[in-house]
């Protein structure tokens, strides 16, 4: 899961980071108000769970609160990559010396923590990472151990060589290293850390995801989460206990497991069709899932036919046409239905489907042809 | 012959009370797997499908010899559970249980290794080794002895592939998956170093998917150390960058970790990857045929090139 900047600094600055004064705020008048409430230049800042927001247009300094009102008039409703702005983070802005990065991520293959820092930061930071590899210092964190003092005071003296400086940072990647553990997070970053004309050390952006798997344990995060910002069938999917990720294609999918759903989407593309969406109803076999994952599909208006390809292990053939029984009573589909059901119970499950009479596809290839097909055959 | 699991396998099952563990520990027995025991705290003295239920696995591998242990217990204990089996000396640890916090797998991954033992998963379907045992959830009735050993990082993706072979007469020797995290026990790399020193497995099927780099790392290492023919299947082809495709590894982050790379990374050494899992079967056949031809033609060629060397002597 992704969180806001405006959240993840309040992480870091309840962490001990320094971060620049800064509220998030929904409209012009706000914007004005806070930083008249600073008395100092601010910038405004977008807040998108998107990556280039500066070069976008989505991030102004503001010299005046006047101006601050205007940038943020202007930011607020802009698209950027796809999404539209609905707040703004207005915080005060930094007379920048120098640019550095730090950024901390899961190393799968070592299966330890990696902490990056740069010398270089700032926008550019991933073509450093592609050009000039050795200007990012990297140094993987035994997890039993922990991050120990001197570790992060040599990461530090590839950022600064004035002590004071080498402190403050030292003491950043201390802390910043144990948001890391303590929010469960799969990625923290700071881009950039400055320095500013007093020899202060700020974190004046952050990056924070977490770890899907432990929101469970992070209540005060997972209430981060911003549902305004998602797409809301994707809301809608996750309640129903659902995996699904909204696609632009005319195809639509319902599979069990991960793997097979992302198969089963290649194929469609392979055979010349486009999936709509990815999702997978996970391994149980509960009806109510096809029903739910019927409707959100239903609920795109560019879908032309349904593909539902199942490989019973845990999940039973014969639940799953049930909830496709349901589902037709239930939204009555105005597109075909293609169903590919195989395995544990698959006779039984065709005797339910009987009562639909849907056209069956033996493999997944033939399941996938068939849908392509009939969607063609609807858009006539 | 088969890798990890055999006849041998004395196995317990963590979690034996609940709904999953019950139903599989009886599926497990039924296939004929050798299932000793089962662990639930405070459940000590019962019995799930006659099989002893113990406290602790301290207690059930005292008393029952157990090698082996399959856990389905719930996210938030299963990492403990982990370390109580490794802890109790067993040295293969299955972990079913999906939803696992990474930043927990890093702290016990150590310690599974200083161990000694191995550890398969989180956040997969077990493995099988047809007609000798199966330790986890794949459905036995789609799997046949043989000699291709598959290894997958899905569930039921394996299953389609298994399906295709099965269809096509090829029996494996035994069937991994090893799941869909970000940290996992066990790697493609284990498994291919497993299957190349099996001499039941004569090919190897890799079913692999977007993110991270194991693909690209285990191309590296047919190139050096794998003799056997490998074919390989991709998932995510069509997935796009920064979303979490289901499993919590196959997110594609900062353009790395895409299909495209995984391919070109795989055929670069010689590993044909399939379009669909359909066409496996079809493409170890060829490799196979192609395999005897190349030895021959290295064979040719050393003869070819002696007599070369022998005309210069004279």
């Amino acid at each position: 899961m992704k969180v806001h900047e405006y959240q993840a600094k309040e992480v870091f600055d309840a962490a001990g980071i320094p971060v620049p004064p800064g509220k998030v705020v929904t409209n012009p008048v706000d914007a004005y108000d806070l930083a008249v409430e600073y008395a100092k230049p601010v910038m405004v800042k977008s807040q998108v769970h998107v990556g280039g927001r500066g070069k976008a247009g989505g991030i102004k300094y503001a010299e005046t609160p006047e101006a601050a009102k205007v940038l943020a008039q202007k930011i607020i409703g802009m698209d950027i990559k796809g999404l539209t702005v609905k707040k703004v983070l207005v915080t005060v802005a930094e007379d920048i010396i120098t640019e550095s990065y730090v950024g901390i991520i899961l190393d799968r293959a070592t299966k330890q923590p990696v902490i990056m820092v740069s010398s270089a930061g700032g926008v550019d930071i991933e073509e450093v990472a592609a050009k000039t590899p050795h200007k990012i210092s990297k140094l993987h964190v035994d997890p039993v151990v922990g991050l120990k003092y001197y570790q992060a005071r040599n990461l530090a003296y590839k950022l600064y060589r004035e002590p004071s400086q080498v402190k403050k940072a030292t003491d950043i990647i201390l802390k910043l290293y144990d948001v890391f553990w303590n929010v469960d997070a799969s990625l923290v970053e700071i881009n950039p850390l400055i320095t500013n004309t007093a020899g202060e050390v700020v974190a004046i952006d952050a990056k924070l995801n977490i770890d899907d798997n432990a929101l469970y344990r992070q209540k005060a995060i997972a209430e981060m989460r911003d549902i305004d910002s998602e797409d809301p069938s994707e809301v809608e999917a996750r309640e129903g206990d659902l995996s699904f990720v909204k696609l632009d294609g005319n195809i639509g999918c319902i599979v069990n497991g991960a793997g097979l759903a992302m198969t089963t989407m290649d194929l469609v593309k392979r055979y010349g069709g486009d999936p709509a969406n990815f999702l997978d109803i996970g391994g149980s076999s509960n009806p109510q899932k096809v029903v739910t994952a019927m409707k959100i599909i239903l609920s795109d208006p560019k879908v032309e036919a349904i593909l539902i390809n199942i490989f019973g292990g845990i999940t039973r053939c014969d639940d799953v046409a049930n909830g496709i029984v349901a589902a037709f009573k239930e939204l009555k589909p105005n597109v075909p239905v293609v169903v590919r059901l195989t395995g544990t119970n698959e006779e039984k499950a065709k005797q339910i489907l009987k009562k639909v009479n849907l056209p069956f596809g033996d493999t997944l290839d033939d399941v996938v042809k068939k849908a392509i097909e009939l969607g063609k055959v609807e858009v006539k | 012959m088969s890798v990890f699991i055999n006849k041998k396998t004395k196995l317990i099952v963590q979690g034996i009370t609940g709904r999953d563990g019950s139903f599989h520990a009886e599926q497990m027995k039924e296939y004929g797997t050798n299932v000793v025991g089962g662990v639930t705290p405070g459940k000590g003295g019962s019995k799930v499908a006659g099989i002893p239920v113990f406290n602790t696995v301290e207690d059930a591998v005292s008393e029952t010899g157990a090698n082996t242990s399959v856990i389905y217990v719930p996210p938030a204990f299963a990492v403990d559970a982990i370390f109580e089996a490794v802890g109790s000396g067993i040295k293969l640890v299955v972990c079913i249980t999906e939803g696992v916090p990474a930043n927990e797998m890093m702290k016990v991954y150590p310690f599974v290794k200083s161990k000694g033992a191995r550890l398969i998963g989180p956040n997969c379907p077990g493995l099988i080794s047809p007609g000798e045992s199966k330790v986890g959830i794949m459905p036995g009735s789609i799997v046949k002895k043989g000699n291709v050993g598959v290894v997958s990082r899905s569930g039921t993706l394996t299953y389609e592939a298994i399906w295709a072979l099965t269809s096509n007469n090829m029996g494996q020797s035994t069937c991994i998956g090893i799941g869909g995290d970000q940290v996992i026990g066990t790697n493609f790399i284990d498994c291919l170093e497993a299957f190349e020193a099996d001499r039941s497995t004569k090919a190897i099927v890799m079913l692999g998917e977007i993110g991270g780099t194991d693909e690209e790392d285990a191309a590296k290492y047919v190139k050096k150390y794998v003799t056997k023919p490998v074919v390989s299947f991709i998932a995510g082809q069509a997935a796009p960058p920064g979303k979490r495709m289901g499993h919590a590894g196959a997110i594609i982050s900062g353009g790395t970790g895409t299909a495209k790379e995984k391919i070109a990374a795989l055929n670069k050494v010689g590993i044909p990857v399939a379009g669909s899992p359909i066409e496996i079967p079809g493409l170890i056949k060829e490799l196979m045929k192609g395999n005897k031809k190349t030895v021959k033609k290295t064979a040719a060629k050393k003869v070819a090139k002696k007599k070369t060397t022998n005309k210069k002597k004279k």
